[in-house]
């Protein structure tokens, strides 16, 4: 019984909210936009985030009129990191929902496995993950699209701050996740363009506790840099080990070293750390005129101010994603082909949280290597080098 | 010969964890016959519930101490009277090994409930800079980490040689109706043994968390190193437990060190099945031992 009062008593506070709330907006049709996050499983540290962020958006969008006067619906749905359960997720939100467009999902594993759904559908999926196979090759990839940046995009501008500072032999030690494969095959495939020859390759698994033995080994082969590659507690452990062994070469390590969480557990030892991230992390340091920087200071704030956590830069990637596709519906409606064409070919120097979008027939996610600034730790903060 | 030091201290830093790991689950089979899976969550109760009183609470380095092993005692002295003791009288050793993965499960889900996914750590033990040992860099808190482990083994023998109450868990270790016949009360040695095994977790995982950092679901991983160090020490031997643990560490830190770090666990496991292929009740069982044993 109290539960059908309170759910009784919610509605009438939901009628209520629509009567009172501006007027005109939601008397028009809603349009439907899917998502497919990992909210659980093993990749939830990106789903959680991504959701959140969704949530956030729709109501304020909602709060300032909807689109055009239309209120905006999306409909999340949990692939629970499974690729079986994002295409289900698909299948449900192009069926039974009739969405115009979906976002994510958060992985590549589960992006790859809906290519062939959403082309079928001739839907615009707008992925949340970072593998080049998900936007190439392009001419397959019609209704594919994603906001994160490319893997080489952050080993390039690794390689070419190296360059710069005169280092030609590096050791690389990589986890043995899909990320840590990726960016392994990244590191080892640009290093002849670059004139960079790996002089060790080691891994270690994403439960080890100890990498000293292999940096023993990079120091030991003669390597002037390191690069780990690595997300989650491995990436502090290697930094810890980096520091006791005194290694007296820099340590630079991935785009996925960008979170305060990681200079809290390393402390002391993560000083002079050099890393590739978006400019997420370090948009207070940016200068005012730069053009992310309102949409940076305005996303983590509120993002901060409402959930009490970072959204880090995957939070970003959906909030790239999802607004392209508002913007096109603002200035299409809702059509599926004109959604497309317009983020195809409109969405030129686009200012979103991951950089400067410039998408084009050729290239399906629009990002290139200025989407990271080289990042220095110094004093428990970033530092942008230049 | 720097190279080859600095191999061998990795090794044994990994390998101390192992060791007690593997100690814990010798001490529960050999007063019960089973093979408690959840041993490894122990390790994370320590290092979590250690950070929760020292960071989280802001309290004294020893009370911390003191209250993470209690907590730790707690939990395993639950463990054993809500779910094992029920079963025991049945008999059924499949079914308690199956319930000791449950009990790991429920562990993992309610820290990750209320610890979330992100690693934790705190500084270690003593500040300062790491020692250098004919060349190889060896941070205080390995020392730390070996010191407490030879310290525990030390103890532990101490303790199951010297006292009434370890002998009487010998005793049951040997033949439990005979100990029951001589008055032994074998139910209380049933739960003092899961208490002791969750507290040597608890201690690896204090100590080793400063410097590999713990999070919710590190203890299934550690559950498998620590339960091959056992079997391949020989199970219910403590010594057995101890070399195995050290054998392992140090393979793999030398596996990762001399051939390829990409080969280290496949290397250090085909080695732990050579061993015992050679000597099926591991280096220091007896096989005549392992013929009477169930499991």
């Amino acid at each position: 019984m109290r539960k059908i009062g309170r759910l009784l008593l919610f509605l009438l506070i939901f009628t209520a909210l629509i009567f009172f709330s501006s007027t005109n907006s939601f008397c028009k049709e809603p349009y439907n936009i899917g998502a497919i996050f990992s909210v659980t499983g093993p990749a939830s540290f990106l789903g959680e985030p991504e959701k959140n962020t969704v949530l956030m958006l729709v109501e304020q969008i909602n709060k300032a009129g909807g689109i055009n006067g239309h209120p905006l619906k999306v409909i999340i749905e949990d692939s629970k990191s499974d690729e079986t359960q994002a295409v289900l997720a698909a299948k449900k939100l192009l069926e039974k929902d009739k969405v115009l467009a979906i976002i994510g999902p958060s992985t590549t594993g589960e992006s790859m496995a809906l290519v062939p759904i959403m082309t079928q559908a001739q839907t615009l999926l707008i992925s949340a993950a970072a593998g080049a196979n998900i936007t190439q090759p392009v001419k397959e990839r019609y209704w594919i699209f994603k906001t994160a940046q490319y893997d080489t995009s952050a080993v390039e501008a690794i390689y070419t701050y190296m360059k710069k500072q005169g280092i030609n032999k590096v050791g690389i030690i990589t986890i043995t996740t899909g990320f840590g494969d990726a960016g392994r095959k990244a590191l080892i495939e640009m290093a002849p363009k670059f004139g960079i020859s790996i002089v060790a390759d080691e891994r270690y698994g994403p439960k080890d506790t100890d990498m000293t033995t292999q940096l023993v080994k990079i120091k030991s082969a003669g390597a002037q840099a390191v690069i780990n590659w690595s997300v989650g507690p491995g990436q502090v452990i290697v930094t810890k080990n980096w520091h006791a062994l005194k290694m007296g070469i820099p340590l630079y390590q991935s785009h996925g070293w960008g979170s305060k969480k990681n200079l809290e557990l390393a402390g002391k030892a993560a000083e002079g750390v050099i890393a590739p991230l978006g400019r997420l992390v370090v948009w207070e340091k940016l200068p005012d005129k730069h053009p992310q920087k309102p949409i940076l200071k305005k996303y983590v704030t509120e993002y901060e101010a409402r959930y009490k956590s970072e959204p880090g830069t995957f939070g970003g990637h959906a909030y790239d994603a999802l607004m392209m596709v508002v913007e096109a519906l603002k200035n299409v409606g809702p059509d599926k082909k004109k959604i497309r064409d317009y983020i195809e070919t409109k969405i030129k120097k686009w200012p979103g949280t991951g950089g400067i979008f410039n998408m084009s027939p050729n290239d399906h996610c629009g990002l290139d290597m200025t989407a990271f600034e080289m990042v220095i730790v110094k004093n428990g903060d970033w530092e942008i080098l230049k | 010969m720097t190279l080859l030091l600095q191999f061998l201290f990795s090794g044994l830093t990994t390998g101390s964890v192992y060791a007690l790991v593997g100690i814990g689950f010798n001490i529960v089979y050999n007063s019960t016959s089973i093979i408690n899976l959840a041993q490894g969550e122990f390790v994370v109760i320590g290092g979590l519930m250690m950070w929760f009183f020292l960071e989280g609470m802001q309290l004294p380095f020893t009370v911390s101490l003191s209250l993470t092993l209690l907590t730790a005692a707690l939990i395993g002295l639950l463990m054993e009277r809500l779910t094992i003791k029920p079963l025991l009288k049945k008999g059924d050793l499949l079914l308690m090994i199956m319930v000791t993965i449950a009990i790991s499960i429920l562990i993992r889900g309610i820290l990750m409930f209320k610890f979330g996914k992100d690693p934790y750590t705190y500084p270690p033990f003593t500040e300062g800079e790491p020692i250098n040992f004919y060349g190889a860099i060896i941070t205080q808190q390995t020392l730390w980490v070996i010191g407490i482990t030879a310290v525990c083994i030390v103890l532990l023998y101490l303790f199951f040689n010297k006292t009434m109450i370890g002998r009487a868990m010998k005793a049951c270790s040997l033949d439990v109706r005979a100990a029951r016949l001589m008055g032994i009360n074998v139910s209380n040695i049933v739960m003092l043994s899961f208490i002791i095994s969750a507290v040597i977790g608890a201690i690896g995982g204090i100590a080793i968390t400063p410097i590999s950092l713990m999070e919710y679901d590190k203890g299934a991983m550690l559950s498998v190193k620590g339960f091959c160090a056992a079997i391949m020490g020989g199970l219910g031997r403590s010594r057995g437990a101890v070399a195995g643990g050290f054998t392992l560490g140090i393979l793999e830190s030398l596996t990762a060190g001399y051939i390829h770090s990409g080969f280290k666990d496949a290397v250090a496991l085909l080695i732990m099945l050579f061993i015992l292929f050679v000597r099926p009740a591991g280096m220091f069982g007896k096989a005549e031992i392992l013929k009477l044993r169930k499991f």
